[in-house]
């Protein structure tokens, strides 16, 4: 199996406003999402498909006995779809939302690095400009000269067909 | 010894509730002279008492206390059972019912209900019984009684032969063994602080009784040199003065007796002269509740508290009455002469035998657990047989073990379905009460009859038929059971017969609810389903479809509407709600002789058995209960309705075919017909063909809910892991019929097919 488990919270055992990030890569852009989220990190196994779902809800695995929708990072975003390959990687969430907490996958291109971020590191959003909507957006943080975008995981997996009640 | 008591509060709700329960169901069948009855609603409502007080449920207790010294009356003979008292007892248990909801749920009570009950039961405390005859007319409570104490003293004998006055003792105070109060000499061994006492908790509780003076002798202290602080060296010499009896303080005492020199001596009247005259006044039946009643309570009350606290130190048994179930099953088991002369109890047996509480998330963790096995069995099965070009005598071997793995699965697997199994007494036990109230409301005359009381079924499923089962068994009240004067005219006996009955057939539970009332007119409901629009005038029904009618939505039959029922959302939300379940409720009738409903509900909601169907290159699941059968296409028997709508004609039947690969994989093309099969689906009366590609195997399937982190998909029931461990999708066919519906609409045609055929 090519899934390594996440390590959990404390890892740093760093105090205050610095949170931790994993950061993935996504059509030459890196994006970080708070590394207490992340649940494992597994190689794309085939999904059964939803009927009748957007095209970037790619179905639903076994994930241990428990039912897991799979999400396109890409696709979600309007990116062209990459062919899935061995290096493809699913990104296992944990997301809050009103029923409680659901947990999911994300298809992104390859997983980058864990950075820690103070508060300093990270600002917020532009309005305009971006291919993501900024609703989905918690900030950006930059590293030596990159940019990493950082995402709001409840506000982007609780909306659209993926909320809960379904509503658009 | 700090115990938190919060974790025991949900027990004693749940317990309180079972309590309630169980005062409610003997009541409203409670003869006078039926002491078991009658001493089993005592113990309830004591029982109840007893943990609010504990639990600092004030309002409860001293509420629950009026109630039970009514309870005292009657079981002591004073106070005969009327129609009355029982009404009064029975709105009481609402009240407390309510009282505990409300201190579960911080919500409000209704004060002035409250109140006015309360009120009720002080005048009726106040007003002796019509019978005041000290001593009671009925051995059996006597005689339970005295088993009663022959059993405590046998049990615990601090307490022998102390309190004879119990019985006797209900109009005179002064006969009673009880003194003005107590002087207590406690020498406590120098050891006994190592054993865990506290002389200063057993004062305290001792105070709890009345009022205590405590004074310390000295005498044996040591000199400070040889003073050990873990020896206890005082003694004391206390009094009480309290109306409590000599066992009380005796068993305050009773887990140092072996460690202490205990005297206990009754005052004399003149040796409380400086306490307050008052108190003894006070001492006057009936406004106070003092007496046999409080006496036994108080006692029984410090014993439960005791037993509570003391937690797993002490052996139950040896404390007389400290959980009532306990004391019940202690005295079947210790064989002490209860057997075979009092009624039995057939509702309070079947829920004592052997129970425990587990939480329901551990019993799905461990269902979960099972169908993870379930999986990985089918899973090394098909290994099993993809092997079979291997290894000759290896490969048997291998197939032994998985038949007998797969034998062990389905058995672990029945086995921890069983547990969340429960009869459905459950459900019915409400009904006495739901009859008695409304059968006096509408002045009818009802004799209902249960049967098949023990007959298991989930308690998910159970939980969600109370609501359908309560709108039938009012329904037939209200409209089915007609008056007194109309069934005697009717030549029918004077009260009417309803009976729930609940038995197993196949994989379902069978609910049956039968009256004998007037069952349902054809005519009466084809004209009111012309006058609602249901049914075009003149319309030709047979009888059976115009029963059907009562479950169209917007009908009531009811000539005008009652709070009872008739408020025309009933019938039809009742089959929705059925359905939800993965059942079917069906009527029969005949005019005049009465009316049946069938409710017919699958036993569990966890697992199911389903076709295995293949469309669209994926797997899907077809619930083989809405499957009616499946079949190869005959291209002469398929029909095209306005070139829009296929249709199949099976039998004398023309049936929508439905192409679900265009259904569940949007933008596909459907295939040819020719080569498809066929599976005839029924729901909601209505039969859908679905076309799909290949039938493969039939099996059971653990039901995993997409909404656990995803959620509900139209057209879907939910999903399972098949034996690969790739998840398929369990098709949901009422779900399929509506998705269908809303296709015709939106596309204006149905593509394809047509040619294809």
């Amino acid at each position: 199996m090519n899934e390594l488990q996440a390590t959990g919270g404390d890892v740093l055992g760093i105090g205050g406003e610095t949170d931790q990030y994993l950061t993935f890569m996504l059509a030459d852009e890196e994006y970080g999402v708070d590394i207490l989220r992340v649940q494992e990190i597994r190689g794309w196994t085939r999904a059964t498909p939803i009927p009748n779902a957007p095209s970037y809800l790619k179905g639903v695995i076994n994930l241990r006995g428990a039912i897991v929708p799979i999400i396109d990072l890409r696709e979600r975003f309007g990116l062209p779809p990459l062919e899935y390959g061995p290096t493809t990687v699913v990104v296992v969430l944990k997301v809050l939302g009103a029923s409680g907490s659901r947990t999911m996958g994300l298809v992104v291109d390859a997983v980058s690095d864990v950075y820690s971020f103070g508060p300093d590191a990270r600002q917020s959003p532009p309005e305009l400009g971006a291919v993501v909507d900024a609703r989905f957006l918690q900030g950006l943080a930059t590293v030596g000269d990159k940019m990493v975008i950082l995402l709001d995981v409840d506000r982007l997996l609780n909306t659209g067909a993926l909320a809960v009640a379904g509503l658009e | 010894m700090a115990i938190d008591v919060g974790q025991f509060i949900n027990t004693f709700l749940e317990e309180s509730f079972e309590g309630l329960e169980l005062i409610e169901s003997q009541l409203l069948d409670l003869r006078d002279d039926d002491a078991e009855a009658v001493n089993a609603i005592f113990r309830a409502a004591h029982s109840i008492k007893g943990g609010a007080g504990t639990f600092g449920f004030q309002a409860v207790g001293d509420f629950t206390h009026g109630v039970e010294t009514l309870l005292d009356q009657v079981r002591t003979g004073v106070r005969p059972v009327t129609d009355e008292l029982k009404a009064l007892l029975l709105e009481a248990g609402d009240c407390i019912r309510d009282m505990l909801v409300a201190a579960r749920d911080g919500a409000q009570t209704d004060a002035a209900r409250i109140a006015r009950v309360q009120e009720r039961i002080d005048a009726s405390l106040r007003a002796p019984g019509k019978r005041p005859i000290p001593f009671p007319p009925s051995e059996g409570a006597r005689e339970l009684e005295a088993d009663r104490r022959s059993l405590e003293e046998g049990a615990s004998n601090v307490q022998s032969g102390s309190d004879e006055g119990v019985v006797a003792d209900t109009t005179d105070p002064g006969l009673g063994l009880r003194g003005p109060g107590w002087r207590i000499r406690f020498v406590p061994d120098p050891d006994v602080m190592r054993t865990g006492n506290d002389p200063l908790r057993l004062f305290a509780v001792l105070a709890d009784f009345g009022d205590l003076q405590v004074r310390c002798e000295l005498e044996g202290l040591p000199p400070l040199a040889e003073l050990d602080p873990e020896e206890c060296r005082m003694s004391w010499l206390l009094t009480l003065v309290s109306d409590v009896n000599k066992t009380d303080v005796e068993e305050v005492f009773e887990w140092v007796l072996d460690e202490c020199t205990l005297e206990v001596e009754a005052l004399d009247t003149a040796q409380v002269g400086d306490i307050d005259p008052v108190a003894n006044d006070e001492i006057t039946p009936p406004s106070l509740p003092v007496g046999p009643a409080s006496m036994a309570s108080d006692h029984e009350a410090v014993a439960s508290e005791r037993a509570r606290s003391v937690g797993g130190t002490a052996c139950l048994e040896t404390v007389p009455d400290a959980a009532e179930g306990t004391s019940l099953e202690a005295r079947g088991v210790g064989g002490v002469a209860v057997a075979g002369r009092s009624t039995p109890l057939p509702e309070r047996r079947s829920t004592d035998t052997g129970s425990i509480r587990v939480g329901i998330d551990k019993i799905d963790g461990l269902i979960n657990l099972v169908g993870e096995l379930v999986i990985t069995q089918s899973m090394l099965g098909q290994i099993g047989d993809e092997m079979v070009s291997g290894e000759q005598a290896c490969l048997e071997r291998l197939l032994e073990g998985l038949a007998q793995l797969e034998r062990n699965t389905r058995e672990l697997q029945e086995s921890v379905m069983n547990i969340r199994m429960l009869p459905i007494s459950f459900v019915f036990n409400r009904f006495p009460r739901l009859v008695h109230d409304l059968s006096a409301r509408l002045g009818k005359r009802i004799e209902l009859r249960l049967s098949g009381e023990q007959t298991e079924l989930d308690k998910t499923v159970m939980e969600k038929i109370g609501d359908p089962l309560v709108h039938l068994v009012r329904n037939a009240i209200d409209h089915g059971i007609e008056l007194p004067q109309k069934r005697i005219a009717a030549g029918k006996p004077e009260s009417g017969q309803l009976h729930l009955h609940a038995y197993h057939k196949g994989g379902n539970i069978v609910i049956e609810i039968r009256d004998d009332g007037a069952g349902l007119d054809p005519r009466r409901l084809i004209a009111k389903a012309v006058e609602r629009g249901i049914v075009a005038p003149g319309q030709e029904l047979t009888d059976e479809q115009a029963h059907e009618l009562i479950f169209a939505a917007g009908f009531s039959t009811a000539e005008q509407v009652s709070d009872v029922s008739g408020r025309g959302v009933g019938m039809d939300v009742v089959r929705k709600n059925i359905k939800a379940l993965g059942g079917s409720v069906e009527v029969r009738s005949r005019p005049g002789r009465g009316c049946t409903f069938v409710i017919r509900l699958p036993l569990t909601l966890a697992i199911m058995d389903g076709q295995l169907v293949r469309v669209g290159g994926e797997i899907y699941i077809v619930p083989l209960v809405s499957i009616v059968e499946s079949l190869q296409v005959r291209p002469e028997a398929v029909h095209s309705l306005a070139e829009r709508q296929l249709v199949y004609r099976l039998r004398d039947e023309y049936i929508p075919i439905v192409f679900l690969v265009e259904l569940l994989a949007d933008g596909r093309p459907p295939g040819s017909l020719a080569s498809a099969l066929l599976v005839v689906v029924e729901a909601d009366g209505q039969k859908l063909a679905l076309v799909v590609e290949d039938l493969l195997g039939q099996q059971q399937v653990v039901i995993k809910a997409l909404e656990t982190n995803f959620r509900r998909i139209e057209g879907l029931s939910g999903a399972t892991i098949l034996g690969d461990g790739t998840v398929a999708l369990i098709l949901d066919v009422s779900g399929l019929i509506g998705l269908c519906g809303g296709r015709r609409e939106a596309a204006g045609e149905v593509a394809a097919g047509v040619d294809a055929a």
